[in-house]
């Protein structure tokens, strides 16, 4: 039988809320699949649109990227920052020929723990599906002469 | 042309300005930048259809600056850089003053006010040609497009060219210019190409003035303009703010209203 | 040594069929949309016969990025991989004979004290089958350098269209003979009457030898200042000539493994000689503009013994702001 492909997952999350809640799904002892490799940052805000790129092109087949629900930023503002930002970087990534299906976007609060649990398997269901993602990480070797 | 050439010897004569920035003839049937300093020269200047270069990049760079007093020929897209650069605390009123064409007509318009009066009567929409474009590449599927921009990219050769003529972009330290981290990579092959206009555009979302002088400084042709473009659009569209519309930062990528709409965040 | 042979366009046809099956690549100009391109080629009819290709075919020997060696960490040992030049075996076909006369400017840069392995190695893999110019345009200034739209400087075997048809094939090297060779198409002479299409014609508009006494004199004249005000300081012109060499060298690495690579770089932007502590000797873009002029046309020629320009007037055509060096060069050298 043949090896079935299992996603790598990538999931840049806000230290505040979602980070905290993937931690309290962990202590729920709520089982999710392990395919997510989670980085921690302070706030959404933070995220640099680029971040999605470097997973892609890294060898990641699916992003999640989730953070405080708007009005709950640990910094006030950096959600909304980030929302502004994902509405045209996103649309941009679609443009340029980026697979949309393959990136996630969620608001996960401290107290969520099994929405967190639901989202990764999910998403990972969903890119499992749609296959590995070689286009951006083949890009890596175009070009060079 | 008499018209501006009679205003620009005004100026100069006086002392107003130290510098007219406008067109003159190029190679062949070109138009090429040119910076009239002694009234006798002012003949020199031309406006006409060929003058489409958006001259406004030169309000920033520093050995123009450095003349003096800028009067600018400026069309319509120019007038609506002058407004960004202006909102961006990169041009000071006193700094430059737009001769602007409208209609065929010069107008001296002294004050960013009277600049954002004269560019709200000229309609935004960019050219039938681009717009038929974006639309072709909106209705494509994302394979298709990812094949349109991996063919037309393969030519970029990180020229730089697109950047340098672009008013919006006056970073004296560009991203691609930091490299502790090396953001973005400078060499010219295709990761490095795709991730460095996608962040130009990004860069530029909410303050291009879509005059398409990117694309047309590309020596290659790549149509990097419609990725300006697009991203603007998509600005205008999702948040009702735009680039160069008035002299007071509206910047819609550093502003944001807590019930912004989208439709993709679970 | 040269020996003359026709060559219709149907032997070219099957000159270059045969060129591919022994393995060798066939590039040449292209039409693309409405710009002429450095592509591969087939038959007779993809060679543009006239016209400048935007960007240089210095590619190929010189490629806008290469990889010069890799490495991984291997535990706590660093495995070095030492890459070698993938030199493809190319025959350049169709050549301006400008660009085919651009290749001794890169040679004498990566031959100078080191010898560039990279470089060579693509050197001595590729042939140069250069074609007359019959038409020129207003960016062209060959003519100005010593050299004219039929030079065979640099070409391995140099087409000049014949007026009943076909070309005259000019073997020029020993490396254009067996180019021939490899593609086993029969020849026949030239015959002695066979009248050649005039080439095009360009008058010279300034003299080389003559700018560059005059520069000598010129490093601190206001002219400079004047030429470059409207340059944006991009890369347009280093990129798409035949004869620019500065190059970067990059490092993309992570914590598990990296790669050297090489890509072009232009003395026209301001980065290029900015120094680690924040000093910048070239710091306005007049420096700038006046090192690529000097650059081209003392430095090369007094250190180098050639020029670093051969008069193609691609940067002319790609510069955004029309910076037609043409005529930069031509009031440089009438002024006083």
């Amino acid at each position: 039988m043949a090896e079935q492909f299992e996603p790598k997952m990538t999931a840049f999350v806000c230290n505040w809320c979602t980070y905290a809640g993937a931690d309290l799904t962990g202590t729920s002892r709520i089982k999710y699949q392990s395919n997510v490799r989670v980085i921690r940052l302070p706030c959404t805000g933070r995220i640099d649109f680029m971040l999605v790129m470097k997973a892609f092109s890294r060898g990641s087949d699916g992003v999640i990227i989730s953070g405080c629900h708007p009005n709950d930023c640990h910094y006030t503002s950096g959600n909304y920052h980030a929302r502004r930002r994902w509405m045209v970087f996103r649309d941009l990534m679609d443009f340029m020929g980026i697979d949309l299906r393959r990136v996630t976007f969620s608001w996960v609060s401290a107290a969520e723990g099994a929405k967190w649990a639901e989202l990764v398997n999910e998403a990972t269901n969903t890119v499992r599906e749609l296959g590995p993602y070689k286009e951006v990480q083949e890009l890596t070797a175009v070009g060079i002469d | 042309m008499d018209a501006l050439t009679s205003k620009a010897k005004e100026l100069l004569t006086a002392g107003t300005v130290k510098v007219v920035i406008g067109y003159g003839k190029g190679t062949g049937e070109s138009r090429r930048p040119i910076f009239v300093r002694a009234a006798e020269r002012a003949g020199e200047l031309v406006v006409d259809a060929g003058c489409v270069q958006n001259l406004a990049t030169y309000l920033t760079k520093a050995e123009v600056r450095a003349l003096g007093r800028m009067a600018i020929v400026a069309v319509p897209s120019t007038l609506r850089s002058m407004l960004q650069l202006a909102a961006e605390k990169q041009l000071r009123e006193e700094n430059a003053l737009a001769l602007a064409i409208i209609d065929g007509d010069i107008r001296e318009l002294a004050t960013f006010d009277a600049i954002e009066e004269a560019v709200a009567t000229v309609p935004d929409a960019i050219g039938e040609a681009d717009q038929k474009m974006i639309d072709k590449l909106t209705a494509m599927s994302v394979g298709e497009r990812r094949a349109f921009w991996a063919a037309e990219l393969g030519r970029c050769v990180k020229c730089y060219a697109c950047r340098s003529s672009c008013p919006m972009c006056y970073c004296e330290r560009c991203t691609m210019d930091c490299n502790r981290p090396q953001w973005i990579p400078v060499a010219s092959h295709a990761l490095g190409n795709l991730e460095y206009h996608m962040v130009r555009a990004m860069h530029l979302a909410g303050r291009c003035v879509q005059c398409g002088t990117c694309g047309a400084a590309c020596p290659v042709g790549i149509p990097v303009h419609l990725l300006t473009f697009f991203a603007e659009q998509t600005v205008r569209r999702q948040f009702g703010q735009k680039g160069g519309a008035n002299a007071k930062l509206d910047y819609a990528m550093s502003t944001f209203k807590p019930d912004d709409k989208e439709t993709f965040i679970r | 040594m040269s020996e003359r042979y026709i060559l219709t366009e149907g032997s070219i046809g099957t000159l270059l069929e045969g060129l591919v099956s022994a393995g060798q690549r066939a590039l040449g100009p292209k039409e693309a949309g409405n710009r002429i391109e450095i592509a591969e080629i087939k038959t007779f009819a993809d060679i543009v016969q006239n016209g400048q290709s935007v960007v240089s075919a210095k590619g190929v020997v010189f490629p806008k990025v290469e990889r010069l060696l890799k490495y991984r960490f291997e535990g706590k040992n660093v495995a070095l991989d030492d890459v070698e030049p993938q030199a493809q075996p190319t025959v350049l076909f169709g050549l301006r004979p400008c660009e085919a006369r651009a290749f001794h400017a890169l040679d004498v840069v990566f031959n100078w004290d080191s010898k560039d392995k990279f470089f060579n190695a693509r050197m001595a893999n590729t042939t140069i089958v250069g074609l007359t110019c019959t038409q020129a345009d207003d960016s062209c200034f060959c003519t100005s350098l010593g050299s004219r739209p039929n030079d065979t400087q640099g070409s391995d075997i140099l087409l000049s269209p014949l007026k009943a048809g076909g070309f005259a094939a000019e073997v020029l090297t020993a490396k254009g003979k067996a180019l021939l060779a490899l593609a086993k198409v029969a020849l026949a002479p030239v015959p002695l009457n066979a009248a050649l299409i005039p080439p095009a014609t360009v008058a010279p508009a300034f003299d080389a030898k003559a700018l560059q006494q005059k520069l000598a004199a010129k490093f601190d004249s206001p002219l400079w200042a004047e030429q470059s005000l409207r340059c944006l300081g991009c890369g347009a012109c280093a990129f798409v000539c035949p004869t620019c060499v500065c190059f970067d060298i990059q490092d993309e690495a992570d914590t598990k493994q990296g790669q050297r690579l090489r890509a072009w770089d232009s003395c026209g932007m301001r980065l290029f000689t900015l120094h680690a502590s924040g000093h910048n000797p070239r710091d306005k873009q007049s420096q700038r503009w006046r090192q690529r002029v000097f650059h081209k046309f003392s430095y090369y020629p007094e250190r180098l013994g050639t020029l670093g320009c051969v008069g193609c007037g691609k940067c002319s055509r790609a510069c955004p702001v029309d910076m037609n060096l043409k005529q930069h060069l031509a009031d440089a050298a009438s002024q006083g």
